[in-house]
């Protein structure tokens, strides 16, 4: 197991190897002339109209949001998936799949949730103060 | 047993006559080991990437009734190596008022978390450099360090396309991610096991053993995570992050160079990533038709290698043939808009792969194996896989022969070149 791990270590560090290695070879023959206009951003060849650090739509904010609830899921669900197939084998099949599909239907009513307040649509109306659209 | 361990321990009895278990310095020869066997897959890494981009760029000009590279070596086979040498001559351009770091470590984090899926794709029976019991997990977890890559690469850049381009990347694959994970949970309820060599090893060599036949909704499930596995690749038609005709770019538009490169490098691997996990959840990974890997792993010498070699080339031959049909999709499919993209996602995908774990989660518990109604099941969906199959090559076929009978009325001669060959 150790091994195991320690092989992904490995791996990890040879392919930031490799990317590093091919970067740092090239700075000796690629060529280096820094030009103001080359450092410019690319904004369609007009010249860039203010930062490109600014506010942005969140809606990519509310669909990380619900992607991390998934996501735990995913994560907790799979070792459990690991063991259904042994419990239905024992004889134990109905607290195996109650179990896993409690916990589904759960995330289900939430994603329900989330699809009737209308958080997944893109053009969506701006609520009001009181709450009215 | 792990394969490099196993093979480390061999040469150490075999070089240095020691007990690799009470041996002391048997750390230095098992990391040497791993470097090999690191440095091979970054080998094939390359070997894959860059002439798959090739026959990418062929197979598009084919779609499209054009030539596409055919000017360096025979065919343009060399196209890619001269593309490459290109991108390593040019100069590196960090834009200014950039975050310098950022923008500098972004590539490292896309290339290193492609490749560290590399660690538990196994390539044939004993094939693989690490077979994690938490491998399919681990490749889910370990992609999504190419997220951080490209949000980083498009805030680091602070140009509006970038930063554009990687919100809708992260917001894009992170969605995605949950409809191929729960796919993939599918075949874990089936297997019962996590590990990849595991999953391999719960099907057979025949079509009828792989798991896509065994239950429609692992059928169901095959699809659902191949959609799910081109978007999370950011392939057409989901390849919003970088649409050409609205974003430049995307989240690489300021970089140039090597540094570019490695974001394709990490895309094209990626085909072979998401095609390898399909073929070993769905299509019977390495396995030989009518060859147990128990009786692979009991011979020895020369026999024991060509089965290595013959399960290399089936998993070759069932991934490769999925890659193609990923490039074939890419010159085919329109692009989506992104509340299409997105909606796709969250209201199709999920749903249904939710449907997905309770239908293969019942079938588990009502369908006994091997009894009348699972052969009746596998042989209905063979038969129905059969014919997406043929309707697939006959589809492919018949455009063929219009491209061709087309062009021989316009020039009033016979088409000369096969359909693998352009001028």
């Amino acid at each position: 197991m150790q091994f195991d791990f320690a092989t992904v270590l490995v791996f990890l560090l040879v392919g930031a190897g490799f990317v590093f290695i091919a970067l740092f070879v090239g700075r000796f023959l690629r060529p280096d002339l820094p030009d103001p206009q080359k450092a410019s951003v690319y904004e369609c060849g007009e010249r860039a109209i203010g930062s490109g650090w600014f506010n942005f739509n969140p809606r990519f904010y509310l669909m990380a949001l619900v992607f991390i609830v998934f996501d735990v899921e995913v994560a907790l669900t799979f070792p459990v998936a690991v063991v259904v197939r042994d419990w239905i084998e024992s004889g134990r099949a109905l607290v195996a799949v109650a179990e896993i599909a409690l916990f589904l239907l759960v995330l289900a009513a939430a994603l329900a949730y989330v699809w009737g307040k209308g958080h997944l649509d893109w053009i969506r109306d701006i609520e009001g103060p009181e709450g009215e659209e | 047993m792990n394969v490099v361990q196993h093979a480390a321990d061999r040469f150490m009895r075999w070089a240095f006559s020691v007990d690799p278990s009470t041996w002391p310095h048997a750390w230095v020869v098992y990391l040497a080991f791993m470097l090999v066997a690191a440095v091979v897959a970054v080998g094939f890494v390359a070997l894959f990437a860059g002439p798959v981009t090739w026959i990418e760029r062929r197979v598009a000009g084919r779609i499209m009734s054009r030539i596409g590279p055919n000017r360096v070596g025979p065919q343009g086979v060399l196209q890619w190596l001269a593309d490459g040498i290109k991108c390593f001559l040019k100069e590196d351009l960090v834009p200014e008022g950039a975050d310098r770091t950022l923008f500098r470590i972004a590539p490292y984090f896309v290339f290193g978390g492609m490749f560290g899926a590399f660690v538990v794709l196994p390539f044939g029976v004993h094939l693989v450099a690490a077979d994690l019991n938490v491998g399919l997990l681990y490749v889910l977890a370990v992609t999504s360090l190419v997220v951080v890559g490209l949000l980083m690469a498009g805030w680091a850049s602070n140009s509006k396309w970038a930063l554009f381009g990687g919100v809708r990347s992260a917001a894009q694959l992170v969605s995605y991610e949950i409809p191929s994970a729960f796919a993939l949970m599918t075949v874990i309820l089936f297997a019962g096991t996590m590990s990849m060599q595991g999953v391999v090893a719960a099907q057979g060599g025949f079509p009828w053993d792989w798991f896509v036949f065994r239950n429609p909704f692992l059928f169901a499930a095959f699809f659902l995570y191949f959609t799910a596995a081109i978007a999370e690749g950011n392939r057409t038609p989901f390849d919003l992050p970088e649409a050409e005709s609205e974003l430049v770019a995307g989240y690489n538009v300021e970089y140039s160079g090597m540094r570019y490169l490695f974001f394709m490098f990490a895309e094209w691997a990626n085909l072979w990533i998401m095609s390898a996990v399909a073929t070993v959840c769905f299509l019977g990974g390495w396995q030989i038709p009518g060859v147990s890997p128990a009786h692979v792993a009991a011979v020895e010498g020369f026999a024991f290698v060509g089965w290595e070699a013959l399960s290399f080339v089936i998993f070759a031959a069932k991934a490769s043939t999925l890659v193609i049909i990923v490039v074939q999709l890419r010159w085919t499919v329109p692009r989506l808009r992104i509340d299409q993209l997105m909606f796709t996602c969250w209201k199709y995908l999920v749903p249904l792969s939710f449907a997905c774990i309770l239908g293969v989660l019942a079938l588990m518990v009502v369908v006994r194996d091997g009894g009348t109604v699972d052969l009746a099941l596998r042989a209905a969906l063979l038969i129905f896989g059969f014919w997406v199959v043929v309707e697939y090559a006959r589809r492919i076929r018949r455009t063929y022969l219009a491209d061709k009978a087309l062009y021989e009325r316009m020039e009033g001669k016979k088409l000369w070149y096969p359909p693998y060959r352009m001028p």
